[in-house]
């Protein structure tokens, strides 16, 4: 429709900055995308008042020449953060109606930046999912089909948990989302969807106003539509926050000047145990290709060994649901979100939970609570993290031969709606190749590297020292370059 | 060993007590709403003590202080390696679902507790560990026929709980040790220790045995807000347990709540379910790392404690031990007492303070804080006793005056004109009045009825309104007589 | 290892989900398949490892002892689904 929603976010800040067209415009443009782009489910709150309030007053500050680095950017929001006066519901029944005094930190330094809210972006309940199909507000639909037909029955899913933001970005109804991602769910939705997605280093954006799924794995991060994009959201998105004792106090540099280009003699490491049984072939050979790229452009391939990373999935799903059965024991319909009476306090609890929650959400909350339990704490939780600790170990050793590493982002390419649900276990081996950087709480990107036969997006992840994002989009840019991924989804907003 | 004697033999008493005590700070331990109690409902509530979405913990400088100060006054093991840990249960006043404390490893370890005793012996008594931990909210339940009100001001405030080893004997005993622990973290300025407004509260744990016996099974008798209180559960407690094992039944291990106006203990229904608190490190909050040199300069910020206090005041001030003991049971009789003493008769001063203004206090049901005679005043008083300006007799009827005037002893005694007469010519002239008032007294006097000696003794102040030394009087009036 | 009926019902009641019998045992199953899962990790050996406590090398930050927060009831009750006079209400709790 408009080719305004075309632009890559770098493209329009500086269309923004040229005069080229206002805030307004842009705003206006994006806002008519995510109207169009309904039938994907990709919001669960529309906030288009306040985007147009946000572009009128983004355009008066670049008249006075107090535009800030993101100054006039339509975003979308996914429905985690906490949004002042905004309704903010974490995908969940049980926060239906919920609307913050407070503003999420991120999102504040997005919007101290200048960026427009365009609404809140569907996910996973309570980001538990790798599908998005276990929101309260329904599926969202991936802009993407595949090689069926536009208007086939067969409708795929965007990845989640972030599905929301990666579909809204993917269809061109904002420039940029944010997203969170605990066990892969920035990189995996931006795997699925042919985008860029970045899950920083854990500690680098601050947790404060984000609702938590798993305290020491949740961490924020941009998905855009290039490298560039996710450097320059990035820079507004990070930096120390003394409200959250798990926030790092280091310099946010400027990401986007890491985009050099040149990334001769880079050692970049490639796990022998990413080979994993059933991985489809066509990602094996996008890895392969990804190799090849890379060295192409001056980089020296090094065969690395991590050898704890098939135990990285059953750890994660111990540590994971162990912290969410806590993190989640708040809703409980005392002073906030959705109440069912019942005729005690205990009572209350009980019928307000099991309607609040979903299935994916109980089934969490009820293992966390049995690995934590009395006589199981040790042989499940203490185990856990005893491993995880192994892990961390083997990327410590693994970066001594090597600058960054190399994987695919996910085992496959998005799947149909109503596939893989019958067992949980089947949908958890998603976020196989995710989840080892998350446990160790490392830096890790997903760009988008090719299609498969079936002519969906396929990614590739790169993984990096603690807070060194810098090379992940460095040797990021090089790989997008060499990809070359410029196909669009059938479904563009406003243009089907 | 003191053992309880019960209707088929004796029974020893197993008591330890877990104290909660509210740490003095501005805010509270994890967010930046204000302690102070009394305020309007949820008017001191910060949305991270609500536990609302997307909200996190981030400790209190002074807090932490508070507790390694603590430490160190119970002469304990500092951890400069501790976790905070969730324990999680469901209660309406307890807003995230769990309470963030530290179990495996808390932030003070091993340390001791000396009980002064009524008869002047000294008892050991071992702490087991002190650690941090949030206050849960308060739950009003008697405001409506069916509904519970909640109101979350002392949500998030911090507490130190305090545990000892199970080394108590009496009720006595535990009533000592909680009287010391209270002097201990007043002196320290770690918690105000004011049991009424609830900024300290003990979990009673009673059990009894055989002498010699294995440990019995135990009760815990929770949040109990006196020492009057603790020592009658304990009391109730001791008898119910003798008398179930006696009958031939055994001890059920519960949690118990003292009914403060029928003054038993009794089972507490909510509390009856087992318990699985899920304690797992708190993945918002990192391990708390203390630096040596950091706690060092805390210790070095120590005030001189109460028991190093007494054994001063023996050796400095040559008290006894019972009136050294009474003294530095709080600092600011501690401090008010060598105030007095300061160059004047230790002795004197020491009479002064706990005979005179104690009992006054008493009396009036004030502290020595807010006492109505100074220290200074009261210093002034004993200089005009020690320099003979009036009797110890007068001073104290100037002392009653002091307390109700606020006024100093020299002003009271200028004023009333009560200056001791220390002039023989006068205190001559009233010997004679009273023996030619009273000529048949002396007669029996003289005829054997010696202790006739006090009526004139008192004739002869009377007439002198008390004023008259009494020392030069009873010398003029012996010189007299034998004349 | 594998869990029972008995077990969800326990575990559903500590974390305060109702779970209607007749659902407890597809539950017992579903957990059930999910601890066989992780029960992979019996495999790794971690004798003498210590458990990750957190995944950020730096020290725990301390906030100052001031009092910038609370004083707003409006703010603390306003989502409330039962409130009165400035106090949640909950169904009355016997002590
Ligand atoms: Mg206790
Ligand atoms: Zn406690």
């Amino acid at each position: 429709m408009s080719e305004l929603t075309q632009l890559t976010l770098a493209a329009a800040l500086k269309g923004l900055d040229r005069g080229d067209f206002t805030a307004a415009e842009l705003t206006e443009s994006h806002i008519a995308a995510v109207a169009a782009a309904r039938p994907l489910n990709a919001f669960i709150t529309e906030t288009f008042d306040r985007a147009r309030q946000q572009a009128t007053a983004s355009d008066a500050r670049r008249v006075q020449g107090t535009a800030g680095p993101l100054d006039g950017a339509p975003l979308a929001i996914k429905d985690l953060f906490c949004t002042e006066g905004v309704q903010t519901t974490a995908g969940s029944a049980i926060l239906k109606g919920f609307v913050p005094t407070y503003e999420s930190t991120v999102t504040a330094r997005l919007f101290r930046d200048g960026a427009v809210m365009l609404g809140k972006a569907n996910l996973d309940e309570f980001a538990m999912g790798s599908s998005n199909i276990t929101s309260h507000y329904g599926p969202v639909i991936s802009p993407w089909t595949g090689k069926a037909p536009a208007d086939a029955v067969r409708k795929l899913v965007p990845g989640g948990s972030s599905g929301g933001s990666a579909a809204a970005v993917a269809a061109r109804c904002a420039l940029g989302a944010t997203g969170t991602d605990t066990g892969g769910s920035i990189r995996q939705p931006a795997a699925f969807t042919g985008i860029v997605g970045l899950k920083p280093t854990y500690g680098r954006c601050s947790r404060w106003g984000i609702i938590a799924f798993a305290s020491s794995l949740d961490q924020a991060g941009p998905m855009t539509r290039t490298v560039e994009d996710a450097a320059i959201m990035l820079r507004s998105m990070a930096g120390y926050d003394p409200k959250d004792s798990t926030s790092v106090d280091r310099p946010v540099p400027d990401y986007a000047a890491a985009l050099t280009g040149d990334i001769r003699g880079l050692r970049v490491g490639i796990p022998a145990e990413y080979r994993v049984d059933g991985t489809d072939p066509e990602i094996a050979a996008l890895w392969q290709q990804g190799i090849d790229w890379l060295r192409a452009a001056g980089a020296e391939p090094v065969d690395i060994h991590l050898p704890h990373t098939k135990y990285a999935l059953p750890t994660y799903y111990i540590v994971a649901p162990a912290e969410c059965s806590s993190n989640l024991s708040r809703y409980d319909g005392v002073r906030f979100g959705v109440r069912v009476p019942g005729d005690s306090l205990a009572e209350m609890y009980e019928n307000t939970r099991a309607a609040g929650f979903g299935a994916e959400v109980r089934r969490r909350i009820l293992i966390g609570t049995y690995v934590l339990s009395a006589g199981y704490y040790d042989a499940y939780y203490l185990k856990a993290q005893k491993v995880r600790t192994r892990i961390a170990e083997d990327f410590r050793r693994a970066f001594e031969q090597c600058d960054v590493i190399l994987t695919p982002t996910a085992p496959s390419a998005a799947f149909a709606i109503g596939e893989r649900m019958d067992d949980p276990v089947t949908m958890y081996l998603n976020d196989v190749f995710t989840v080892p950087a998350s446990l160790a709480g490392l830096p890790g990107l997903s760009v988008p590297a090719g299609l498969s036969s079936k002519a969906l997006p396929l990614g590739l992840q790169l993984i990096g020292r603690p807070f060194d994002e810098e090379t992940l989009i460095r040797v990021g840019g090089v790989l997008e370059t060499a990809a070359g991924f410029h196909t669009r989804p059938p479904f563009i907003a406003g243009e089907v | 060993m003191s053992y309880v004697q019960g209707a088929t033999g004796e029974w020893e008493v197993v008591i330890g007590l877990e104290v909660h005590a509210q740490v003095v700070s501005q805010a509270k331990l994890f967010s930046g709403a204000a302690t102070v109690f009394g305020s309007e409902p949820n008017s001191q509530v910060s949305l991270v003590d609500a536990a609302f979405p997307g909200m996190l913990p981030v400790i209190n400088r002074v807090c932490i202080e508070q507790a390694v100060r603590t430490g160190l006054g119970l002469k304990a093991q500092i951890n400069l390696f501790s976790v905070f840990d969730r324990k999680n249960y469901f209660y309406a006043d307890l807003p995230a679902g769990y309470q963030i404390s530290q179990f495996t490893q808390p932030i003070v370890g091993h340390g001791e507790i000396i009980l002064d005793l009524p008869d002047g012996s000294t008892r050991t008594v071992g702490i087991t560990r002190l650690h941090l931990e949030q206050d849960a909210g308060k739950s009003l339940h008697d405001q409506h026929p069916s509904k519970t009100y909640v109101d979350l001001n002392r949500a998030g405030v911090a507490l130190m709980e305090i545990v000892s080893e199970p080394d108590m004997r009496t009720a006595e005993e535990a009533a000592a040790y909680l009287r010391k622990l209270r002097a201990i973290l007043r002196y320290l300025g770690s918690c105000d220790g004011n049991m009424e407004e609830g900024s300290m509260r003990a979990d009673v744990n009673v059990s009894v045995r055989r002498p010699g016996g294995p440990l019995g099974t135990r009760t815990e008798t929770k949040n109990v807000n006196s020492i009057r209180y603790v020592q009658q559960a304990i009391e109730f407690e001791v008898e119910r347990q003798i008398e179930v094992l006696e009958g031939g039944g055994t001890i059920k291990q519960e949690t118990r709540l003292w009914d403060t106006v029928k003054h038993v203990t009794r089972s507490m229904r909510s509390k009856e379910e087992a318990h699985d608190y899920r304690y797992f490190p708190d993945p918002d909050l990192l391990p708390l790392q203390l630096d040596q040199g950091w706690v060092d300069a805390i210790a070095a910020t120590l005030p001189e404690l109460p028991d190093d206090k007494k054994a001063r005041f023996q050796e400095q001030y040559k008290l006894s031990l019972y009136d050294a003991g009474v003294l530095v049971a709080d600092q600011a009789s501690a401090d008010y007492y060598e105030a007095v003493a300061r160059g004047r008769d230790p002795k004197l001063a020491a009479n002064w303070v706990i005979v005179e203004l104690f009992g006054a206090l008493n009396r009036l049901g004030k502290d020595i804080a807010d006492s109505p005679v100074s220290a200074d005043k009261l210093g002034g008083l004993i200089d005009l006793i020690v320099d003979n300006t009036i009797s110890g007799r007068i001073a104290k009827d100037v002392f009653l005056a002091m307390l109700e005037t606020g006024k100093s002893a020299a002003d009271l005694v200028e004023e009333r004109g009560l200056r001791q007469v220390t002039d023989t010519g006068a205190i001559d002239q009233a010997i004679d009045q009273v023996l030619a008032a009273n000529p048949d007294k002396l007669a029996e006097y003289k005829a054997g009825k010696e202790k006739l000696f006090g009526f004139f003794i008192g004739q002869i102040m009377k007439m002198t309104q008390g004023k008259a030394n009494p020392a030069l009087v009873n010398e003029l009036l012996t010189r007299k007589l034998q004349a | 290892m594998s869990l029972d009926k008995a077990t969800v019902a326990k575990i559903a009641h500590l974390a305060r989900i109702k779970v209607p019998e007749a659902d407890q045992d597809h539950l017992a199953q579903e957990l059930s398949a999910i601890l066989a899962f992780v029960a992979q990790l019996d495999e790794v050996d971690t004798e003498g490892v210590a458990p990750m406590t957190s995944v950020v090398e730096h020290a725990l930050r301390w906030r100052d002892d001031v009092i910038d927060d609370g004083g707003n009831v409006e703010r603390v009750v306003s989502n409330a689904p039962e409130q009165v006079a400035g106090f949640y209400v909950v169904p009355k709790v016997v002590e």
